[in-house]
């Protein structure tokens, strides 16, 4: 791990948190929306980041669980009037359960393999969002998802619910963030650097992967809950391969095995798909460049590249 | 000319000043408008674009004297994205009225936020059945088609007209195809005739071999519903696994529209399909709006291309009922739903009580002419509603045609 000056990661942090807190009053509705997809996805990236980042394992059907979620609040919201609670309860664990079954199969392969075997898995999700009509809609989806019911608040302005997905971000980022500096975290990263090694010293290494595996399934539900409260719509667009590329090209924008990184990332490919493509309808050009000056430039994310910078400054100061 | 000069001075005047004198002329009327122009549907999207805009050039890019803005914004065929662009549209663009979109999930995606914004949007292409049926929303104004519209006339045309007494339907597995082979089959069987087998093959599929050797050898046609890249491969197919010959293709009307014919080769002729458009109208009017098309974009206009340029109109003609007052949104959508256009490329069009267009279904017929393929219109069943003869109550008293519905009693 390179080391960072602590005062400037710090330093960034804070103006990050205030900004977060104070900014969305002065912004646009429309902006504020764009900012609570970012946040939305920001912890789609987090939670794929745990096995891409923290694990090396990268997967291809983490929209799976962004599928799950969303149709767990969908389903739930709209035939059975359920309130907040019991759709996030719900989403998480269905996620969750997705994640157990599908970890039993591709946790067996590595590499290439395991990129397979979680794309098929994920297409398996998708097909039966599409196939099993008479629950999901198929590919009409479920419309008129309504806003959360059951809390405090009713969160249908675009301000209050923006504060709703910040507390549900913070919650997100402190409980992955507490998971990889826990030493259950730092088995997981010796998985990643060496698995023999790890099986060597006595770690039971696929329950380790499958625990990591499981737990960032959960994580993608927990998103997915609010990406469907966000919407007010469902379809087997959630949970296809497209959405599962995006969600690792964010990991891999921002800087994998960072947390904040992914983050940073969704951010950046959220506002350039949404911002960029009203000044031009060849945005694809423009976020393809962005995605190849990555791979060239900055192979360890946006984060990795500002990391190698700030720690280049330190010596020479 | 000297009004509209004037007219055109003071906006200038106006906007140079940078603010609006209340009550006075008003800016310009703003046209939102969300279509696919990236991904797989792209072409599509261009279509919508090129007719609306082919309107506005006719006419001088004005409305009741008003100077139109319209505003493009790519829905890269993504629901969440079409969303984010609607609030966008409505928020900071503040447009007054709406134009878009293609798919159905995104059309049932958008519909409720229309109805929060209160703003009219038309869709010009989206044909979900529920949408003008069990599912109505109050804001939007169909001004294109149901999916099963043109198939109930087609369904009585092929058992009365055609003389088939079998038919095997193949489509894509999706509520469009759902719904336009279930109309199909309905009246197709209460006139007397039979599906005998239903094969479904997923979105996207271009490999039809699997399908076309299941095909029952005792069927009179089949009929096949095919969309964008699949309606491209599937007729070379059918004549390459020795189909062509001994049953006639006929199908819906994505199967051979304009889209794809110049795509198409011989493979495709005697395809006959029902739709509410045909470039090969024979219509005065028609002929001018495909001969002006083809000079302004080099292509022949596909229905896409039409639906945008009529709604475009249509947009038009209730603006002048309301006198350009389009701030005034219930007055706007209340003239917008009372449009009757006469003379639009595709015929007379004008809503039914539930929202949908009364308009001609053209049962048409690939045929070669010059050395382009054509949509000839053999038979055309004037004002058909998206309920057909039946009773509309009666009708919605029925869940919406899909996968299972009509059920196969022939099968």
């Amino acid at each position: 791990m390179i080391s960072v000056p602590r005062g400037t990661g710090r330093a960034a942090a804070i103006v990050v948190v205030l900004i977060l807190l104070g900014a969305p009053p002065l912004l646009a509705p429309y902006m504020l929306s764009l900012v609570t997809q970012a946040l939305i996805w920001a912890m789609l990236a987090m939670s794929l980041d745990l096995i891409l980042g923290y694990t090396g394992l990268a997967s291809l059907g983490h929209a799976a669980y962004l599928g799950l979620g969303a149709y767990s609040v969908g389903i739930l919201t709209t035939r059975h009037g359920a309130n907040f609670w019991v759709t996030l309860a719900v989403g998480i664990l269905l996620a969750a359960l997705g994640a157990a079954i599908f970890g039993l199969v591709a946790l067996r392969a590595t590499g290439v393999y395991f990129l397979m075997i979680t794309l098929a898995l994920g297409m398996v999700v998708w097909g039966l969002a599409h196939r099993w009509v008479s629950l999901t809609a198929g590919d009409n989806g479920i419309a008129s998802v309504p806003r959360p019911r059951g809390l405090p608040w009713a969160f249908t302005d675009t301000l209050s619910f923006y504060y709703l997905v910040l507390v549900a971000f913070a919650v997100a980022f402190v409980v992955l963030w507490t998971i990889v500096h826990s030493p259950f975290g730092k088995t997981l990263v010796g998985i990643r650097e060496s698995e023999s090694r790890m099986r060597t010293l006595g770690y039971h290494v696929w329950l380790h992967k499958y625990v990591g595996f499981v737990i960032a399934g959960a994580a993608g539900g927990f998103a997915g809950v609010f990406w469907a409260y966000y919407n007010g719509f469902v379809s087997p667009a959630d949970a296809e391969l497209a959405t599962s590329v995006e969600i690792l090209l964010m990991v891999a924008l921002g800087g994998r095995g960072t947390l904040y990184g992914p983050a940073l990332g969704a951010a950046m490919i959220v506002l350039l798909k949404n911002v960029v493509s009203v000044y031009t309808h060849r945005w694809l050009l423009i976020l393809g460049a962005v995605y190849i000056g990555t791979i060239v430039y900055a192979p360890e994310g946006i984060v990795g590249l500002l990391r190698d910078r700030l720690k280049e400054r330190g010596r020479v100061a | 000319m000297t009004r509209q000069l004037i007219v055109t001075v003071l906006a200038v005047l106006v906007l140079a000043a940078g603010t609006l004198p209340a009550g006075a002329q008003k800016g310009p009327i703003k046209i939102g408008v969300i279509a696919p122009m990236t991904g797989g549907a792209a072409q599509a999207g261009k279509d919508m674009t090129n007719g609306l805009q082919m309107w506005l050039d006719e006419n001088g890019n004005q409305i009741t004297g008003r100077k139109v803005e319209v505003i493009i914004e790519d829905s890269q065929g993504q629901p969440n994205v079409a969303l984010t662009k609607l609030q966008k549209l409505v928020e900071r663009d503040k447009v007054n009225v709406l134009v878009g979109e293609l798919f159905a999930h995104i059309g049932y995606a958008m519909a409720p936020k229309v109805d929060e914004y209160r703003i009219p949007m038309l869709y010009p292409v989206i044909a979900a059945d529920d949408l003008t049926q069990r599912k109505p929303a109050k804001w939007v104004v169909r001004t294109g088609w149901a999916s099963s519209q043109p198939s109930h006339p087609f369904g009585e045309y092929a058992a009365k007209t055609l003389g088939y007494k079998k038919i095997v339907a193949i489509g894509i597995d999706y509520a469009f195809g759902w719904e336009v082979i279930g109309g199909f089959q309905k009246t197709f069987e209460e006139n007397g005739g039979q599906i005998i087998q239903k094969l479904w093959a997923p979105l996207g599929t271009t490999d039809f071999a699997p399908y076309l050797s299941q095909i029952k050898r005792d069927a009179d046609a089949v009929f096949a519903l095919m969309v964008a890249q699949s309606s491209l491969r599937f007729p070379k197919q059918y004549q390459d696994a020795g189909l062509k010959g001994k049953f006639p293709l006929i199908g819906g009307g994505t199967t051979f529209d304009e889209f794809v014919l110049p795509s198409l080769g011989d493979e495709a002729i005697g395809g006959m399909t029902p739709l509410q458009y045909s470039a090969a109208l024979d219509t005065p009017i028609n002929k001018k709006f495909v001969a002006e098309y083809r000079k302004k974009y080099g292509k022949v206009p596909s229905y896409f291309s039409e639906t945008s340029y009529t709604s475009t109109r249509w947009i038009a003609e209730a603006a002048k009922v309301v006198g350009g007052d389009v701030e005034n949104r219930e007055k706007f959508l209340e003239a917008l739903r009372k449009v009757e256009i006469p003379d639009s490329p595709r015929g007379p069009v004008k809503l039914d009580a539930h929202g949908n267009p009364i308009q001609n279904i053209y049962i048409r017929k690939v045929e070669k002419k010059d050395g382009e393929l054509w949509n000839t219109v053999v038979h055309t069943y004037p004002a058909v509603s998206q309920f057909w003869k039946y009773n509309p109550e009666e009708f919605l008293k029925q869940p919406v045609y899909d996968r299972n519905f009509p059920p196969c009693k022939h099968c």
